[in-house]
């Protein structure tokens, strides 16, 4: 289970961009948040995916509470969340391939055809494999940046409005890729978006943000 | 717009229509010239650095027995067909020895970018990439030794192991690191906080992995571009000390002792002394220089209004 309870967490040293946020993610469960723009939900995914540290608040993942961030982490338990980001051209290295984006989380040693497996789970053709991030289109980077973080085998996955970026077509397939993972590895996922429909349509059950705050006894989206 | 597009309806003149309509006429020829005006540097550069290589691997060629050979029935001949460029108080060739002068100082401007640009990497990158009291401190001490004028620190190392190739390059390299630190550290600093760092570190790379798999391919452009801009400094700076008598010892030729050496002899009378060190000096600074602009205008093509040579 990854939870967080009492969340508080910002940038600015006087502003507070997450205030007494509590969530819970189950293994084989889609928890949905459907919040307005700049609302703070890429903060909450970056602490839940141990990628900022929060002010105050009780971050537990697997029972274990978590208590240092980005490298301070253990690698093994940074590599237990994995994060599909909203922007692929952000969020893939411009001088590697695709080839090595989508093995850059694979276990070292890990073979050549666990790459090609990885691509073919999301629909990648080998000729694509060769080129970089600028010579595919955004649908095809982000099916990329979702291999990569499938390689790490991660429990939960937090996707932050991972198909605004993409084409109905694309979306869909990559959101049913999403739905698959779920079901069949018992992997927990968090979709993040202003998208209702989208959430509706993918998502075990869906918490608006406003329902998240609040004192300890609010909703956390279970 | 609307006047446009009335042409349009009843003349079909929209393409003629150009959003830079406002433009003075001859502008674009104007632009032409000026891009060709630059070609022209870069082309005589082009030309110029493998030329100079060339000249620097003449005494090579030439074998030692023609450079240092003195000749007292020779002093101070002026230019012609005995010696191309005529002979110095001592009746040593002129055009020869500004050759090895110039394979000397451009070994050691090579060894002085290579090092500098090395130990600046290295700072810059660490600072940038650990960020916080270890950051903030780098960048203060390298305020500080950047406070210090960088002639008088060479200087001051120098004349600690006076007369050493080493220690004139060491001299140069420990006083011109900090630009290139600055530099990379600025590159890694705006790089660290990409989502693409962000995915690293949350599929459990370490910071050296980080560093070496999305820092340094990043910042190596930039870092490259900046040794090869020191390149045409430290054959300055290697000059000024030579000519300050705290560069080489006397039997090495470099272009600073030979210009060095000519003061003399320019005043009774033997310009060629000095015009052969002092030709090549400026050739080699400006034709690198003109290459190094030009790499740096494709490498960052937004700024190029202001970085023309």
């Amino acid at each position: 289970m990854l939870s967080v309870t009492n969340l508080t967490a910002g940038y600015r040293r006087d502003h507070d961009v997450l205030t007494r946020i509590s969530i819970t993610l189950t293994p084989g469960r889609i928890v949905g948040v459907q919040g307005p723009s700049g609302c703070g939900k890429s903060t909450l995914i970056r602490v839940l995916a141990l990628l900022h540290p929060p002010r105050s608040g009780d971050l537990r993942l697997d029972g274990e509470t978590v208590r240092r961030f980005r490298y301070a982490a253990p690698a093994a338990q940074r590599r237990r969340v994995g994060v599909v980001f909203q922007h692929p051209r952000a969020a893939a290295d411009p001088r590697h391939t695709l080839r090595r984006i989508v093995s850059a989380h694979l276990p070292a040693g890990a073979p050549g055809t666990e790459t090609d497996r990885l691509a073919e789970l999301v629909g990648l053709t080998p000729d694509l494999l060769d080129r970089r991030p600028h010579e595919v289109s955004d649908g095809q980077l982000q099916r990329a940046c979702l291999a990569r973080t499938l390689g790490a085998d991660p429990r939960y996955l937090l996707c932050d409005e991972m198909t605004a970026m993409l084409d109905a077509s694309s979306a869909a397939a990559l959101v049913h890729l999403i739905k698959a993972q779920v079901e069949h590895h018992g992997r927990g996922a968090l979709m993040v978006s202003h998208d209702s429909a989208l959430l509706d349509a993918c998502c075990d059950e869906t918490v608006q943000w406003h329902d998240l705050g609040g004192p300890p006894a609010a909703p956390t989206g279970r | 717009m609307g006047e446009a597009m009335g042409e349009s309806v009843t003349g079909g003149r929209l393409k003629e229509w150009r959003p830079g309509g406002r433009r003075r006429p001859g502008g674009a020829a104007r632009r032409g010239a000026a891009v060709s005006a630059r070609a022209r540097v870069v082309a005589s550069a082009a030309v110029l650095v493998p030329l100079v290589a060339v000249v620097a691997v003449l005494p090579l060629v030439a074998g030692d027995a023609a450079t240092g050979t003195v000749d007292y029935d020779a002093v101070r001949l002026a230019p012609g067909t005995g010696h191309l460029m005529g002979t110095d108080d001592s009746g040593r060739d002129v055009l020869v020895r500004a050759a090895l002068g110039a394979r000397v100082s451009l070994v050691i401007a090579v060894a002085c970018a290579v090092a500098a640009t090395v130990l600046g990497t290295v700072v810059g990158a660490v600072s940038g990439a650990a960020g916080g009291v270890i950051d903030a401190t780098v960048m203060r001490l390298v305020d500080g030794l950047n406070a210090v004028p960088h002639l008088l620190l060479g200087i001051l190392i120098v004349a600690l192991y006076r007369g050493s190739l080493v220690a004139v390059i060491a001299s140069i390299a420990l006083t011109h690191w900090t630009t290139v630190a600055r530099i990379v550290r600025a590159e890694v600093l705006s790089l660290r906080s990409r989502p693409y760092i962000d995915a690293a570190i949350s599929g459990g790379a370490s910071r050296l992995m980080v560093l070496t798999r999305h820092l340094l391919p990043a910042v190596a452009p930039q870092a490259a571009l900046a040794a090869v801009l020191l390149l045409p400094h430290a054959v300055w700076h290697e000059t000024a000390l030579s000519f300050l008598g705290l560069g080489l010892p006397p039997h090495l030729p470099s272009l600073g002792t030979m210009v060095a050496d000519s003061r003399d002899d320019v005043l009774l009378g033997a310009w060629w002394t000095i015009a052969a060190p002092a030709g090549l000096l400026v050739a080699v600074t400006l034709a690198v220089a003109g290459l190094a602009g030009w790499w740096r205008d494709r490498l960052v093509p937004r700024r190029r209004s202001e970085l023309a040579l």
